[in-house]
């Protein structure tokens, strides 16, 4: 790289996931996928150092375990977190977790199930693996590598793997359970879903990327925060960190094309 | 005493329609040995419980399987099972799909004997859609709540692969994670093992490993001695998931007559000589545990 200033798409992103933990405290940070992963390494070695966080296996670490192969530099255990503390910890409420979902909804339910019926998928995705018990029990987060109306749906997401704030969910004896949702990072925009009655509001814009344009690839519609700001450009510590916790440069495949982070004009 | 067992006399236990769960999670330990010898035998109409990998994909392909209860069906590296996915989307079977952690509760219901287990897991989401079957319950206290009653999930078998074992039915599993192999054991009727190494006394051969046994002996009806017996799954620690294998095995779900080229080629025969067709003994062993 040239200079510190010049940086991709992804790099941004990542810098604006990490933003999801911040004044998390002492929460288990999941990262789910490449840029989530990297995320949450950069917000535990930068502003949220408290963050719990797992090797990918069954170890609490407290140094982020860097994408690929493991040297013999790899962080040692600090915990042991196999699948059934994952579980005692997540029903608890103490953790915060990034998902990369195939559908969202406009009440922020998500889908990573299946295309088409439950019943008889269409095309069977990865099932509903913990969405619905971690949609229930703690903040979720949500990262989408590509912002078009086949992401962010204009009716229901064909299967609700993950809880959102549709009443018709919930029969009329069951009240329903409150669900919290942090940040939408897309490779357009932040987003979240504070406006009244939970509706999907914009945050910040990524460089060169217009409100229209964003409500144009969005299946409804979308609100402006108050002050719509511009995602922030990463910072050189921050670019740092981000290639040593992904040294073999993974990130460059996760968003079509490795864009820039800066549009040309 | 003495539990041992041959992989045909574990079969031969089996029957058509049995609730069976298979131990392990998506390609990590899963009783391989004994999966192949039901691949070969006339079993049908099963019910297999798992948080399934490589066995619930050739199960599935074989037509074994009459009604799936599955947290996940997975290969991880390969992430949605190719024969799984394959027979779902041709509706071959009936599917309960369960959040992973649903799945936990209904086993710890069954071995505790409950009916159910109260929990919030699968409110507001299509895991009630696909099990319409599921009934809520209010809370007797004063909350107010409402709970999904998860049902138990009554299993009439378990087959498990764990590291050691002994001819009591003690056994030991290495490895950073226990999964949920004791949830299955503790849930079943009857739990068969396999096992890497089989010794008369593991309290006079292994006594500085206690602590890696996960469930007790009177829970294991039958051990059998399968070493190499969880591939193409990882056994933790002696060798990892053949990914080799397993890419073969993926690309040919999506071939006309995929899951015969794979079943000649590997399955059919005896399990003796099936770390040859495999590509060899010291090769398995040889295979790293992969890491993220």
């Amino acid at each position: 790289m040239a200079g510190t200033h010049e940086f991709s798409l992804a790099e941004l992103v990542i810098c604006a996931a990490a933003e999801a933990w911040r004044d998390a405290g002492e929460v288990l940070a999941t990262g789910i996928g490449p840029l989530p992963r990297v995320a949450a390494g950069l917000a535990k070695l930068t502003f949220a150092p408290g963050l719990l966080m797992t090797d990918g296996e069954a170890y609490l670490v407290e140094e982020p375990v860097p994408l690929g192969p493991r040297g013999p530099d790899a962080p040692r255990p600090s915990g042991w977190m196999p699948y059934g503390r994952v579980f005692d910890t997540l029903w608890s409420g103490k953790r915060h977790a990034m998902v990369t979902p195939v559908q969202v909804d406009r009440w922020a339910q998500a889908n990573i199930a299946a295309l088409g019926d439950l019943k008889k998928p269409k095309v069977q995705l990865l099932g509903v693996r913990g969405f619905p018990g971690n949609s229930i029990s703690h903040k979720n987060s949500m990262f989408l590598p590509a912002h078009t109306k086949r992401a962010f749906v204009e009716g229901e997401v064909d299967v609700v793997a993950s809880v959102g704030f549709s009443e018709k969910r919930w029969p009329k004896s069951v009240k329903p359970l409150p669900v919290d949702i942090g940040i939408v990072v897309t490779n357009l925009c932040v987003m979240d879903f504070n406006g009244p009655d939970h509706a999907a509001r914009v945050i910040s814009l990524h460089p060169g990327v217009t409100f229209e344009e964003t409500q144009e690839q969005t299946g409804f519609p979308l609100l402006r925060a108050e002050r719509v700001k511009t995602t922030p450009h990463p910072t050189a510590e921050q670019l740092a960190i981000i290639r040593k916790l992904d040294p073999g440069g993974v990130r460059s495949s996760v968003i079509k094309g490795d864009p820039p982070g800066l549009r040309a004009a | 005493m003495n539990k041992q067992m041959r992989l045909e006399d574990v079969v031969g236990k089996l029957r058509d329609g049995m609730t069976i769960g298979i131990g392990g999670w998506g390609p990590r330990r899963k009783p391989m040995a004994l999966v192949r010898e039901i691949l070969r035998s006339d079993l049908k109409d099963l019910t297999v419980v798992a948080y399934g990998g490589p066995e619930v994909g050739m199960l599935c392909a074989a037509g074994k399987v009459k009604r799936l209860i599955y947290g996940f069906v997975s290969l991880d590296f390969i992430p949605i099972e190719p024969f799984f996915r394959k027979a779902r989307e041709a509706g071959s079977f009936e599917a309960s799909e369960l959040d992973e952690g649903l799945l936990l509760v209904g086993l710890q219901a069954a071995g505790y004997k409950l009916p159910f287990f109260p929990t919030r897991v699968g409110l507001g989401s299509d895991v009630l859609t696909i099990n319409p079957q599921f009934r809520t319950v209010a809370s007797p206290y004063d909350d107010g709540e409402t709970f999904l009653a998860m049902p138990a999930i009554k299993l009439d078998v378990a087959l498990i692969h764990v590291t050691r074992a002994d001819r009591l039915g003690n056994t030991q599993t290495d490895g950073p994670d226990p999964f949920f192999d004791a949830l299955f054991a503790r849930a079943a009727d009857a739990c068969y093992v396999t096992t890497e190494e089989i010794v008369d006394r593991i309290d006079l051969s292994y006594p500085d490993k206690a602590k890696t046994n996960l469930f007790e002996r009177h829970l294991v009806t039958g051990v059998v001695e399968a070493p190499l017996g969880a591939h193409p799954t990882t056994a933790h620690d002696l060798y990892g998931w053949d990914a080799e294998h397993l890419r073969e095995y993926a690309a040919l779900a999506p071939q006309e007559g995929g899951w015969k080229t794979y079943f000649d080629k590997y399955v059919a025969g005896d399990e003796a000589g099936y770390a040859d067709r495999a590509g060899g003994a010291s090769r398995i062993r040889n295979l790293p545990i992969p890491t993220f």
